[in-house]
């Protein structure tokens, strides 16, 4: 650096000097984000498993002191979170099929890829909303169907988004070789792209199934919640997500214990659920690459 | 005569077999769900909401009471808790964000950089009721203890709004704006840093060696290659967290403080239009105004989040094109 003059040496430093700061700050940043976060974990897990033990699996919710449990919720929820991926999932893949097949750039198809998009950001209170003027209204009260309907819609323009991303992957020779074959179009998708990408799009499911297991808000519209245990689709239905919301408002510190419990085994279930559909993610796109 | 099964050419001109058309119109329809459902969503909020519209016309939006018992509802304080938790979790949120991004893309150390990068999206993925349920028991008891207090002995200079706000200086209750916009903040951080990732590690490599063989720092190449060519899609991202911040129900309803009225400073407790719903729905019976206002509610919100995603959308997809 003998050449350079005091100026642009001045100057140099200067440059190096914005980089290292700036760089500093955002390794900073990354830092205190990351630590906040899992501070919040670490609360969450530290409180929570104070309250697990065998009976928060085998009892139904119950007044303070008379050892209650989560076993209605867990149920009520594997039920609503269930059915509404019975009904979102396929009609989802449906979606996402049409877009990547059949509709691709086309302009209908260019509205209904927006329109999911958006669909995949509304407000979920916004959902259980809707769902409560066009189900739980006319039908005269709250149930689990209508649960599992709010969280169908919300699973619905998931799986759609996940499927699409997943069949664009399939590369174009699989098709074309189905054609050469003789293939009809409804063959080349039925036998040949969707089997290829099949458990890729199942990927997607898991992603949905993740995302509906921690919806609140849409349940406080439809299913209501439910201190009983009760498997009847036509009634209110518990769920883990409204217990929680529940118990923790609650002035007892017994049922606000069970609320710390209840998130525990949410998050943890999502975060699981996240991991291994990122596993078989990175399978299928392997073999599609490969 | 010839059989016309082997040779027929897959598409242009020729009549679609049963199976494919029947195929065809069931994949159609499921396409047009998609829109029924946004379509209906929009109508049902509309027509259920349309007695609170009628009977408060345009001062239903601008209306600053709300109060049940007298029948008058305005719907201002709640769409001002709205934006403003929103666009304050945003101005938090977004520097770590990017910074978080930045950091992932550019200089984290290589080996750090998957496990780190899962992290983050795995955060992503945290149901919003346990950040809503860390922010009451957690941080609002903080906030009142150490942080409010000291924000407002830190900005007592700041000149008030006389009789309308006054920043920083009310009673440190923990609960409130402030608390409500960091919980948002918080919630949406792992969701930016995941977006803003993604979009500038769709820079292409090219542009960036070019910016780094004219000698450029990491920093100028990301300030001066990187950020132009990506702008539009950062934009989206931003946009994008601001969706998710306007409509957070769960996150919000434990640390807002639920007042329903015009907040005189950052501090005070507040409400948003998610909150409201939430928390003002047990209490509306079918068929009367009370259930009409919030079903309006429900309209502003869907329109103005619909409006912020569809900019989202379309900066993110600008450049996904090009």
């Amino acid at each position: 650096m003998k050449q350079l003059s005091p100026a642009a040496r001045a100057r140099y430093f200067r440059r190096q000097l914005v980089d290292r700061v700036m760089s500093g700050l955002c390794m900073l940043a990354a830092v205190i984000g990351l630590i906040l976060l899992g501070l919040i974990l670490w609360m969450l897990f530290s409180n929570g498993i104070g309250g697990l033990s065998l009976s928060v699996f085998t009892n139904s919710m119950a007044q303070p002191g008379a050892g209650g449990g989560l076993a209605n919720a867990i149920v009520g929820s594997l039920i609503q979170v269930g059915l509404g991926a019975m009904i979102g999932a396929p009609l989802g893949m449906m979606v996402g099929i049409y877009l990547s097949e059949v509709g691709k750039e086309s302009r209908f198809a260019s509205v209904v890829r927006f329109v999911n998009d958006i669909l995949l950001s509304a407000p979920s209170v916004l959902i259980g909303l809707f769902v409560y003027q066009i189900a739980v209204a006319p039908m005269g009260g709250f149930s689990g169907l209508a649960g599992a309907l709010s969280l169908a819609l919300i699973a619905m323009p998931i799986v759609a988004r996940t499927t699409e991303d997943i069949l664009r992957l399939v590369p174009q020779a699989y098709r074309d070789g189905a054609v050469a074959l003789g293939s009809r179009e409804n063959e080349v998708v039925r036998k040949v792209v969707v089997p290829a990408a099949f458990s890729g799009i199942l990927t997607g499911v898991m992603l949905a199934v993740a995302r509906i297991a921690g919806e609140t808000a849409p349940l406080l519209f439809t299913s209501l919640g439910n201190t009983n245990w009760s498997t009847d689709l036509t009634q209110p239905m518990a769920s883990l997500p409204i217990a929680i919301y529940r118990y923790a408002g609650s002035p007892y510190g017994e049922w606000v214990s069970l609320a710390w419990t209840g998130a525990m085994l949410i998050t943890v279930g999502v975060l699981v659920l996240n991991i291994l559909s990122r596993f078989s993610h990175a399978a299928v796109a392997g073999r599609m690459k490969g | 005569m010839t059989t016309p099964v082997a040779h027929r050419p897959l598409t242009a001109g020729r009549r679609l077999h049963i199976g494919d058309t029947a195929f065809r119109i069931s994949l159609f329809a499921a396409g047009a769900v998609v829109i029924v459902v946004l379509l209906s969503i929009l109508t049902i909020m509309f027509v259920g909401g349309k007695q609170a519209f009628d009977t408060f016309g345009l001062g239903f939006i601008s209306g600053t009471e709300w109060n049940p018992v007298t029948q008058i509802y305005g719907a201002l304080p709640a769409i001002t808790g709205t934006l403003l938790t929103a666009v304050l979790a945003l101005l938090i949120a977004w520097p770590i964000g990017f910074g978080i991004a930045f950091f992932l893309t550019e200089t984290c150390p290589e080996r750090l950089r998957g496990p780190l990068g899962v992290a983050v999206e795995l955060l992503a993925a945290v149901p919003s009721i346990v950040y809503g349920m860390w922010g009451f028991f957690v941080l609002a008891p903080f906030m009142a203890e150490y942080v409010q207090p000291w924000l407002t002995a830190t900005f007592l200079w700041i000149p008030p709004i006389p009789d309308t706000f006054y920043w920083f200086t009310a009673p440190p209750i923990g609960v409130g704006l402030i608390t409500a916009s960091l919980v948002l903040a918080i919630m949406i951080l792992p969701f930016i840093a995941a977006t803003t990732r993604d979009v500038l590690q769709s820079t292409p490599q090219l542009l960036k060696d070019g910016a780094y063989a004219m000698g450029a720092t990491r920093w100028e190449a990301l300030t001066g290659v990187v950020i132009p060519a990506v702008r539009g899609s950062l934009f989206g991202a931003v946009f994008l967290g601001l969706g998710r911040a306007l409509g957070e129900t769960m996150a919000v309803v434990f640390v807002i403080g639920n007042a329903i009225r015009m907040p005189d400073s950052l501090m005070a407790p507040s409400a948003t239009i998610a909150s409201v719903v939430a928390n003002s729905f047990p209490e509306a019976e079918p068929g009367t105004l009370d259930l009409a206002v919030l079903l309006a509610l429900g309209f502003i919100l869907f329109v103005v989040s619909f409006g912020v995603l569809a900019i989202a959308r379309v900066l993110l997809r600008q450049e996904r094109m090009s």
